[in-house]
């Protein structure tokens, strides 16, 4: 069962769907809905069967496939997963059933036929996947990029009204670090060339190399900017909430809940095992844009009048304490980032897509005409409210059990750093509440008043489109050990790359953290 | 039309450009004789026969592995030679293809029938709505091809001014015959005319140095007298007047400005025909130029070609923003590309580096996906013929699903998006440059890159995330020449980009230069 190759399969699946929903004639909405919810939940299925057949005590990538790709640029078509990479894996599988289901009833901008967007979506998760199976630093390069193409045409062409520039601000400023990032590859492939006398780009041997740290800081340089753009880390994170905002709900979760993760998961798979001393040169450096980020963005967040522009702020922040977890180089900071990168899929993903139920009632994305929905739609208020608390990491939710080990993780490296963080918590808890209380709460107004029919509650899809989410939102919060067994290996085994970290060779320290999350 | 029975093997060698100028000089002589009704399908077979045959020549002596210096040492017939023979030939044959197009204009044939009439004469406007199709335009690409087919095996400086002539002199004549805006059209043959001539003048000046420094006009003979002789200050100015009169013809900025106007003003075909072909022409001779006679003396060109290419990528990426006519737009595309073209003959590195196999796969791939480019452009029409406008591309994808899709991906793909041809060609040339150590030319190309790809995303935001203008363009249904040419161009560049792994092979072997 293991010879089965699960990872190319779930690159191949959308794909191949993504191309027969685009090759639908016209006026196919219809069959498009159900076609994409069919491929998406196989791709479920085989990213839980391919969690069964990774082996968690086995060899650090499993699952490999590996053919020669361009031989004349020694590129090969190499796939293979850790630990970090199949939980990412999960979290697409999950996601982007949900996403279709939500956006089940969404039309077009000017009546667009929404056929294109369902094709995209598909080709967007072939790329997903594709991102982080990669074990061939070009391979992971092209899925890079080119996941950029179904996004910008999900944005421009499916987005709210000011979708053109949102898009192309989208685009031009990822495909600009990823340029950045291609010249630190080619450079990577140089180094490789002189060393092992053969240029390579298969992860496995760079790892391996001795760069000289000159060269090393440059090359740490250029792919950290790509990340850091595409995570976003303060002050690279403006596209963000255009981007977020403008995005139609589905591809918004998406965004959020996945594209950004690539950027930190680019740090932990790359910019640290391949630039061991200059990831330890800048990452107080580091510290200050992920500190910075997580006040920045959080005071942000409480200034917004926008409800989609306040999730993406929200995001930010978060995003500060994931770069502190990565950067703090002890295994339960990692494995808190990593645990922390999947939660806040789930919770941001929930919260955006209450968020989305919430404006397609209203029809506005601004705070200021709701209130007293609650009145009306008191499970849509729940569920906001079950989201807003997951997302500001109260105890018993999933975002509790890695804010926390990020913290206990980077606490013993940047004393100074973790205890800044901490004050973003609090924040958190501010502008959460404060947009719950302000929307759901009090007597009825605003909207609420104007279109009183209009504010049904939550009907049969859009509870199936929540439950799940909010299933894994407790679920995790009690009981998150399948997920760390999964992630902590791939996590040690990247601290012993980096080097340094007496903690790496030591097993789990997270069991009785993920009591205290559950108490 | 298999390869020529020749008694000596020089004449195998030369068989491609037998064929090329055969073609071309019976077609002089069809214009002359044939009764008008045939002449047209008569010179599209024939151009075509002498175009295909000559890839299909170029195929054969490459398959054998010919290598030699012949015709008295004036042609060097080599890898790159053949390669770079086998990309124009081809291209040429595409854009022959796009001349013959009759289904898109109203009046059949996107040449005048009368270039001799003056523009808005009573004369001319009856002419317009004529369908007397103009079929000289046939017999002077093919010399413009044979012309170019010269200038890339030219081993001698002298044969490379006089195929420079060759390529230049029907190019001049065949952008003044644009059907519609014939004064636009007037104005960049003029235009065109006069600058080139002014190239050509630096070349000869540039020739006359060289040769007044080494004695010699034949590359490797230059190249045994750097070697032996060094280089003194006639010499640099000759290599510099030379490299001024190639660059000008690649369109590289600062020697560029004729190009958006003639882009712009020429009949699209031959647009697309100049963006394809002359541009791998002349870098053909660039490359030859620059490894074959200067190879030992790098010193003497790198850093102004360094420069050059830093100029041409920033002009073409910036200016490129404010177009608002698509085939500016492109020309200022291929301006960036040709400074991007350039970074991989810096990775020539005197010879050891990878830049020339690099150079010869950019050449192919960019000429395939901007002459597909080009043929998009010709299907946009409104009643004015060609609607170039950036306006009123506005909702095309709403017309014509297709037509955007194709040209989405031609941009995507001039923008170097992964899984095209262009962003091979890209990783191909930006590493040639990284491994001869120029990483700060490579640095500043891909963010040149990054900004040039903000006009072809706007061109791509204009087609599918604006509402349809109302009285916007409207997509033709093209013929079958078009037909094929953008079936070709959309495969090759997919192709390309997906599994380039034989092509590249194939231009790694090619890359040998014989002097």
């Amino acid at each position: 069962m293991s010879d089965f190759p699960w990872l190319l399969t779930m690159i191949a699946v959308p794909a191949v769907g993504g191309a027969v929903v685009a090759a639908l004639p016209r006026g196919r909405d219809a069959q498009a809905k159900v076609v994409a919810l069919a491929v998406s939940l196989v791709v479920l299925v085989l990213a839980v069967l391919a969690t069964v057949a990774f082996d968690v005590g086995g060899e650090r990538f499993q699952l490999a496939t590996s053919v020669s790709w361009i031989p004349a640029f020694g590129v090969d078509f190499a796939l293979g997963v850790d630990g970090i990479a199949l939980v990412m894996l999960l979290l697409i599988g999950v996601l982007v059933p949900v996403v279709v289901v939500a956006s089940w009833r969404d039309t077009g901008p000017g009546g667009r036929p929404m056929k294109a967007y369902f094709a995209w979506l598909l080709v967007l998760e072939a790329m997903m996947v594709g991102v982080f199976v990669a074990t061939d630093v070009f391979l992971f390069y092209v899925f890079f990029e080119a996941m950029l193409v179904p996004m910008y045409f999900i944005i421009g062409s499916f987005g709210g009204p000011r979708r053109q520039y949102a898009a192309v601000k989208f685009f031009l400023y990822s495909l600009l670090g990823g340029l950045v990032m291609l010249a630190s590859v080619i450079g990577l492939y140089v180094v490789s060339n002189s060393q092992l006398g053969e240029g390579t780009f298969a992860f496995d041997a760079l790892r391996q190399l001795e760069i000289d740290p000159g060269v090393q800081k440059l090359l740490f340089l250029g792919f950290f900017i790509a990340f850091a753009i595409k995570a976003p880390l303060v002050p690279f994170h403006t596209w963000l909430p255009d981007s977020g905002a403008e995005a139609p709900i589905g591809g918004g979760v998406l965004l959020v809940g996945v594209l950004d993760k690539v950027g930190t998961f680019g740090f932990i798979r790359y910019c640290l095992p391949l630039f061991p001393d200059a990831a330890r040169d800048f990452a107080p450096y580091v510290l200050v844009l992920a500190v910075l980020g997580i006040g920045y963005a959080a005071l942000l967040a409480m200034g917004q009048s926008d409800l989609k522009r306040l999730v993406t702020y929200t995001s930010i922040a978060h995003f500060g304490f994931i770069a502190l977890g990565v950067f703090a180089f002890t295994t339960e900071g990692g494995t808190g980032a990593v645990l922390y990168m999947v939660n806040h899929g789930i919770s941001t993903g929930l919260l955006f897509l209450v968020v989305g139920m919430l404006i397609a009632r209203g029809g506005s994305r601004q705070i200021g005409d709701y209130g007293g929905v609650a009145t009306k739609a008191p499970l849509l208020a729940g569920v906001l409210l079950v989201a807003g608390l997951a997302s500001l990491a109260l105890p018993g939710t999933n975002s509790f059990v890695s804010e926390f080990l990020v913290l206990i993780g980077s606490f013993p490296t940047w004393p100074v750093a973790t205890v800044l963080a901490t004050v973003g918590i609090v924040l958190a808890a501010l502008y959460v509440l404060l947009m719950v209380q302000r929307t759901m709460h009090g007597p009825a107004r605003g909207l609420v008043l104007e279109k009183p029919g209009a504010f049904r509650d939550l009907g049969r899809r859009e509870l199936v489109v929540v439950a799940p989410l909010i299933a894994l939102v407790i679920g995790l919060g009690v009981y998150p050990q399948p997920l760390l067994a999964l992630i902590d290996p791939a996590v040690a085994a990247t601290m012993v790359d980096v080097g340094s970290d007496p903690a790496g060779t030591e097993p789990v320290t997270a069991e009785p953290t993920s009591e205290q999350g559950a108490d | 039309m298999g390869p020529i029975q020749a008694p000596s093997l020089s004449l195998a060698a030369l068989a491609p450009l037998l064929l090329v100028f055969g073609a071309a000089a019976i077609g002089v002589l069809v214009e002359a004789f044939a009764p008008r009704a045939v002449r047209h399908p008569v010179q599209v077979a024939l151009a075509l026969v002498g175009t295909v045959g000559a890839f299909l020549a170029t195929l054969l002596l490459a398959v054998d592995g010919t290598e030699e210096v012949t015709a008295a040492g004036a042609l060097a017939v080599d890898g790159a030679g053949l390669f770079l023979q086998a990309t124009i030939a081809g291209l040429g044959a595409l854009s022959v293809l796009l001349f013959a197009e009759r289904g898109l204009d109203p009046a059949r044939s996107s040449f005048v029938a009368a270039a001799a009439v003056p523009a808005g004469s009573p004369r001319d406007r009856e002419l317009l709505t004529s369908e007397r199709v103009q079929t000289e335009v046939y017999p002077l690409a093919v010399f413009a091809v044979g012309g170019m087919m010269l200038f890339v095996t030219a081993n001698d400086l002298l044969v490379m001014f006089i195929a420079l002539e060759v390529l230049s002199l029907p190019l001049y004549l065949i952008s003044g015959l644009a059907r519609r805006r014939r004064l636009l059209s007037q104005e960049a043959a003029v235009k065109y005319f006069l600058l080139g001539a002014f190239a050509s003048a630096f070349f000869l000046y540039g020739l006359a140095l060289v040769y007044g420094a080494t004695g010699t006009i034949r590359l490797s003979g230059i190249r045994e007298s750097v070697t032996t002789e060094g280089t003194g200050t006639l010499l640099v100015l000759g290599l510099g007047l030379l490299v001024v009169g190639l660059l000008f013809k690649a369109s590289v900025a600062p020697f560029h400005t004729w190009t958006p106007d003639v882009y712009q003003g020429a009949p699209t075909p031959v647009t697309a025909f100049m963006a394809a072909c002359t541009k791998v022409a002349a870098f053909g001779a660039i490359l030859r130029l620059l490894y074959v006679a200067f190879g030992t003396a790098d010193w003497t060109w790198r850093p102004i070609v360094y420069g050059i290419a830093i100029v041409s990528m920033l002009v073409g990426a910036v200016l490129g923003l404010t177009q608002t006519d698509v085939k500016r737009m492109l020309a200022y595309s291929s301006i960036a590309h040709a400074g991007f073209l350039l970074t991989g003959v810096i990775g020539l590195g005197g010879g050891t580096g990878s830049g020339l196999a690099a150079t010869l796969f950019y050449l192919l791939a960019y000429g395939l996906t901007t002459l597909g480019a080009f043929a998009v452009v010709t299907l946009v029409r409104d009643g004015d013929g060609e609607a170039t406008h950036l306006s009123q591309w506005a909702g095309l994808a709403t017309r014509s699903p297709l037509t955007a899709g194709i040209m989405a991906f031609l941009l995507l793909a001039l923008a170097g998006i992964p899984l095209t041809s262009g962003f091979t060609g890209k990783f191909a040339v930006f590493r040639a440059a990284i491994e001869v150590g120029a990483w700060p030319l490579a640095v500043i190309a891909l963010v040149a890159s990054a900004v040039a790809a903000f006009f072809y995303l706007r061109l791509i935001v204009l087609m599918y995330f604006s509402d349809p203008a109302v009285d916007g363009a409207t997509v033709g249904v093209p013929g079958l020449p078009t037909t094929i040419v953008l079936a070709v161009t959309v495969a090759a560049t997919l192709v390309l980009g997906v599994v380039p792994g034989s092509v590249l092979d194939l231009a790694d072997r090619a890359a040998t230069l014989v002097g």
